[in-house]
C-alpha cells in the first residue's frame, strides 16, 4: 500500500523528528510512503483566526497536491480535523456566498482520504500492536480536535498499551484542553497559560518521564510551558514512542 | 436607534479583563470548585438517558423549524396570550421593552415589583431602567438576590454568585440586607443553612407585600399562549402567584409550537443545568382566565423582545445561537470560563454561549464584542454538552470572520457591509504574507532555512507581541534541517520510502 504523508507546516519547520518517527514506522508495517513536495499548510491557522478566505487556496493546494492519493496520513489531529472537518465547511461557505460548487468539488476528493496517524493505524490497517518498545512511564494527553472533531477515542490508548515496556498512566483532567488553541495561545496568553501550567501540573502529579499528545502544536506550548516551569517531564510525540523498537529506540 | 443593554459602557476587552481574574486566587478556587462538581454531576444525569442523543437533536429540530417559522408563531402567541385575558405587548429593544414595563407598573400605582430570576430582564438593564422611574426591583431567586445585595454583576446564567463563597455571602447579608428591608439574623454563620434561612426571612417580607411581579419565561407554548418558568427554589412561584399583576418579558425565540415539544426540553435542561432528572418548580400559566377561580394574577402582560434577535436570526450560520435554552452546561465545562470567570465577558451572557451571543445581539463594534468571539480555543466542549447542538466553535470562527474580514450583516433589520474591525491590520497582513509564503514551496523552504541557519542566535524571549508566547512558554528549538531537506536528501524529490517489513516479520496486521 502506498500513502501520502502530510506532515503539516509545524512538524516539517519544528518537528522533523516526528516525520521520521512516522516514515520510519509506516514503513516497518509494509506500507510505501511519498511525501509530495508541493505540500505546505491545510490553511487552519488562517480559517480559525477569522481569515477563511486566506485559507481557501491552501485548501486549494493540499487538495492539488494530495488529488492522486487513496490514503493522505498526518500525524496531526488539528489539521487532520480541519481537512475532514473544515474543508467541507469552506466548500459550503463558498456556495452560500454565490460562488458556486468549485471549491467544494475541488476539495471533495481528499476529504474522507485523509486520515489521522492513529486511525489510518487501527482503521485502515487494523494494527494496535505496531511492534514498538519503549521503556518509560507515560501518560497520554488527548489533543481537543483529536478527540472530539476526529473521536479517535480510544485508538491512541489501544497502541500504546501494546508498546513493550510502556507503563502507561492516566492523566488526571486528560479531556481538558491544554489551553494552545493556535492563535488563542497568544490573543488570550494569561488564560492559555493558566491552561497550560494545570496540564503540566496533571502531568507531573502522575510521576510520568513522558507527556505524550498525538499534536506537536499543542505540545509545542506544553513543552515550552514544562521547561519554563522546571519540570523534567518530556514532551513527545505518539508517533516517536511508536517508532521507537528495541533494536532502533527512540533519540 | 439601536439601545440594545452594553452591561457596562466601554468595556474592556476580554483578555485585558480576563488577566486580572487569572491572577486572582479565590475566584480561580470557586470557579474551579464549583465548575468541576456540576460538571460532574451533569455528565453522570446524562448518562443515565440511553436516549440522549435522540433528545438532543430533537431539541435542535423543535427550536429550528420554530426559529424558521417564528413569524407565523409569534401571531399565534400574541392570539392565544390575548383570548386568555393576557395582553401582548412588543419591544424592537431595550428602552422599549423598559418603558413598557415600568409604564405597565407605574398604571398600577404601586412603586415596587418582586423579580422572579431572569436573563432577558438582566439583558435590557430592567432593574436599573426601573431605579430610574422611582420603581424597586427586588430579585428574589437566592443567587440573584446575593449579587443584588452585593453590588455585584452576574457571573454566571444558572448560578449568578458562583465566583462568591460563603463566607464573602454571610459578609454581603450582614451588611447589606438590612439597607434593603428586614435585616439578616444576629451572629449569622456562613452555614448553608443559616444563609438560606436569613434569605427565607428577608424574602418572606417581599413576597407578602408585592403587588407586582415580573418574570421571564423559558418557554412560551405557541398553541395555548402558555408561559412555563423553570426554578428550583420556589421563589419563582410565589412571584408568580401571589400579586395581582404579573409582567413578562421573553425574547422571541423562546417560543415552542406545542405543549408536547416541552416534553423534550423538561428532560434536557434539568439534566443540563442543574443535572436533576426533574426540575423542582415548574410553573406554567395561561393568560389569566384561572383568576376568578384560582390563585393567579389578575392581570397579566406579555413583552415580546427582539433586541438583536431578528438580526441574528437572519445570519445562516449564527442564527443557531437562538436554539439556547439557556442551560448554562457550555460554561460548566469551559476551560476559558473556568479560568476567566463570567465578569470578564462584559455581558449577562458570560461564557462560550455568551462570546456567540453577545456579539450577535449588540453588534462587534465594541472592545469587547469584538474580542468576544476570540475568548475561545476551539476546544469544542461546549458543543459536546449543548442539549440544543449549537455548534459553538463554529459560529465563535464565523464572528471571528466578521471581526478581522468585515463582510455582510443584518443590523436593525437592515443588510450592512461591516469594515474589518481596528486592531487587525498587522495580523491582517501576517495571515496574507503567510498565505503567500505557502502557497509557495519554495518561500517556505526559504524561510525554513533562515531559521534554520539562525537558530543559534534565537533568543530565549522574544519583544513586542511575541511576548504573549514567551512571557509564560519557551520557544521551540529551531531543527537544522527542515524535515524537507531531510526527506530530499535520503529519498530525493518525488521519491518514496519503501516499505520495509521489520524484525520479527512484523507485516503490519495485528499478531494478537
Amino acid at each position: 500500500m502506498r500513502v501520502a504523508l502530510f506532515l503539516t507546516c509545524v512538524n516539517d519547520t519544528l518537528y522533523p523528528d516526528t516525520g521520521r518517527a512516522v516514515v520510519r514506522l509506516l514503513t516497518r508495517l509494509g506500507v510505501d510512503v511519498d511525501f509530495p513536495m508541493g505540500q505546505t499548510c491545510c490553511g487552519q491557522a488562517h480559517y480559525n483566526t477569522g481569515y477563511r478566505h486566506e485559507a481557501e487556496p491552501l485548501a486549494r493546494r493540499f487538495a492539488d497536491v494530495f488529488r492522486g492519493y487513496e490514503a493522505i496520513v498526518t500525524p496531526s489531529g488539528s489539521c487532520g480535523a480541519m481537512v475532514r472537518e473544515l474543508y467541507p465547511r469552506l466548500g459550503e461557505r463558498a456556495r452560500a456566498e454565490g460562488r458556486g460548487d468549485t471549491l467544494a468539488a475541488a476539495l471533495a476528493p481528499v476529504v474522507p482520504r485523509t486520515y489521522e496517524l492513529t486511525e489510518f493505524l487501527v482503521d485502515v490497517l487494523g494494527v494496535t500492536d505496531v511492534g514498538a518498545c519503549y521503556p518509560h512511564r507515560v501518560t497520554y494527553h488527548p489533543t481537543c480536535h483529536g478527540l472530539r472533531a476526529l473521536g479517535l477515542g480510544d485508538r491512541p490508548g489501544r497502541l500504546l498499551r501494546a508498546v513493550r515496556g510502556l507503563d502507561l498512566v492516566e492523566l488526571p483532567g486528560a479531556e481538558e484542553c491544554c489551553g494552545f488553541g493556535g492563535t488563542f495561545a497568544v490573543k488570550n496568553p494569561d488564560v492559555s497559560a493558566a491552561m497550560g501550567a494545570d496540564k503540566v501540573r496533571h502531568a507531573e502529579s502522575t510521576g510520568a518521564a513522558v507527556l505524550c499528545a498525538a499534536d506537536n502544536s499543542c505540545l509545542m506550548h506544553l513543552g515550552g510551558t514544562l521547561t519554563r516551569m522546571g519540570s523534567d517531564v518530556r514532551p513527545v510525540h505518539l508517533a516517536e514512542i511508536l517508532a521507537s523498537t528495541e533494536k532502533e529506540p527512540a533519540v | 436607534m439601536s439601545e440594545t443593554f452594553l452591561g457596562m459602557p466601554s468595556f474592556p476587552a476580554f483578555p485585558v479583563a480576563a488577566r486580572a481574574a487569572v491572577q486572582d486566587g479565590t475566584l480561580r478556587g470557586n470557579l474551579r470548585h464549583a465548575t468541576h462538581t456540576i460538571r460532574a454531576k451533569r455528565a453522570k444525569a446524562v448518562a443515565e438517558l440511553p436516549d440522549w442523543a435522540e433528545l438532543r437533536e430533537a431539541g435542535r429540530r423543535i427550536k429550528d423549524h420554530t426559529l424558521r417559522h417564528l413569524d407565523r408563531y409569534l401571531v399565534q402567541v400574541e392570539e392565544a396570550v390575548t383570548a386568555a385575558g393576557g395582553t401582548v405587548h412588543w419591544a424592537a429593544d431595550a428602552t422599549e421593552a423598559n418603558r413598557i414595563v415600568a409604564g405597565l407598573v407605574r398604571a398600577t400605582g404601586e412603586s415596587e415589583v418582586v423579580k422572579v430570576k431572569s436573563m432577558a430582564t438582566q439583558e435590557i438593564g430592567l432593574n436599573e431602567a426601573l431605579e430610574a422611574e422611582g420603581i424597586r426591583a427586588y430579585e428574589t431567586d437566592l443567587a440573584e438576590l446575593i449579587v443584588q445585595l452585593g453590588r455585584d454583576r452576574p457571573s454566571h446564567i444558572l448560578v449568578p454568585a458562583i465566583h462568591r463563597n460563603r463566607g464573602e455571602i454571610r459578609d454581603v447579608f450582614r451588611s447589606e440586607m438590612g439597607r434593603w428591608g428586614r435585616a439578616a439574623p444576629d451572629g449569622l454563620t456562613d452555614e448553608p443553612a443559616d444563609l438560606a434561612e436569613a434569605a427565607r426571612l428577608h424574602l418572606r417580607e417581599k413576597f407578602l407585600r408585592a403587588r407586582v411581579g415580573v418574570s421571564g419565561a423559558n418557554f412560551v407554548v405557541a398553541e395555548t399562549g402558555t408561559l412555563v418558568v423553570v426554578e428550583s427554589e420556589g421563589n419563582g412561584r410565589m412571584c408568580l402567584t401571589l400579586p395581582e399583576t404579573l409582567i413578562s418579558v421573553v425574547g422571541i425565540e423562546k417560543i415552542v409550537p406545542t405543549w408536547r415539544d416541552l416534553e423534550v426540553f423538561l428532560q434536557t435542561l434539568p439534566r443540563s443545568s442543574t443535572a436533576e432528572r426533574m426540575n423542582p418548580y415548574t410553573s406554567m400559566w395561561t393568560g389569566t382566565t384561572d383568576a376568578e377561580t384560582a390563585d393567579g394574577p389578575r392581570e397579566f402582560h406579555l413583552v415580546l423582545l427582539d433586541n438583536g434577535r431578528t438580526d441574528t436570526l437572519a445570519d445562516e450560520v449564527g442564527r443557531q445561537a437562538l436554539r439556547c435554552i439557556r442551560c448554562s452546561a457550555c460554561l460548566n465545562v469551559c476551560p476559558v470560563y473556568e479560568r476567566a470567570g463570567g465578569h470578564a465577558y462584559g455581558s449577562v451572557y458570560p461564557g462560550p454561549i455568551g462570546a456567540i451571543l453577545s456579539p450577535q445581539l449588540r453588534g462587534t463594534a465594541s472592545a469587547v464584542d469584538a474580542s468576544l468571539p476570540y475568548a475561545s480555543s476551539l476546544c469544542g466542549a461546549c458543543y459536546e454538552v449543548c442539549p440544543v447542538a449549537i455548534d459553538i466553535p463554529e459560529v465563535l470562527v464565523h464572528l471571528r470572520e466578521r471581526v478581522a474580514e468585515g463582510g455582510r450583516a443584518t443590523r436593525e433589520g437592515s443588510t450592512v457591509v461591516l469594515r474589518p474591525a481596528r486592531g487587525h491590520a498587522v495580523e491582517r497582513a501576517a495571515m496574507r504574507a503567510a498565505r503567500w509564503a505557502l502557497t509557495r514551496p519554495a518561500a517556505l523552504r526559504t524561510g525554513q532555512r533562515i531559521a534554520g541557519r539562525a537558530r543559534r542566535l534565537q533568543p530565549r524571549s522574544l519583544p513586542g507581541p511575541g511576548r504573549a508566547w514567551s512571557a509564560s512558554r519557551d520557544l521551540p528549538a529551531v531543527p537544522a534541517e527542515p524535515f524537507r531537506d531531510w526527506w530530499r536528501r535520503i529519498y530525493g524529490a518525488g521519491g518514496t520510502a519503501a516499505a520495509r517489513p521489520g524484525p520479527g516479520g512484523d507485516t503490519g496486521k495485528d499478531t494478537r
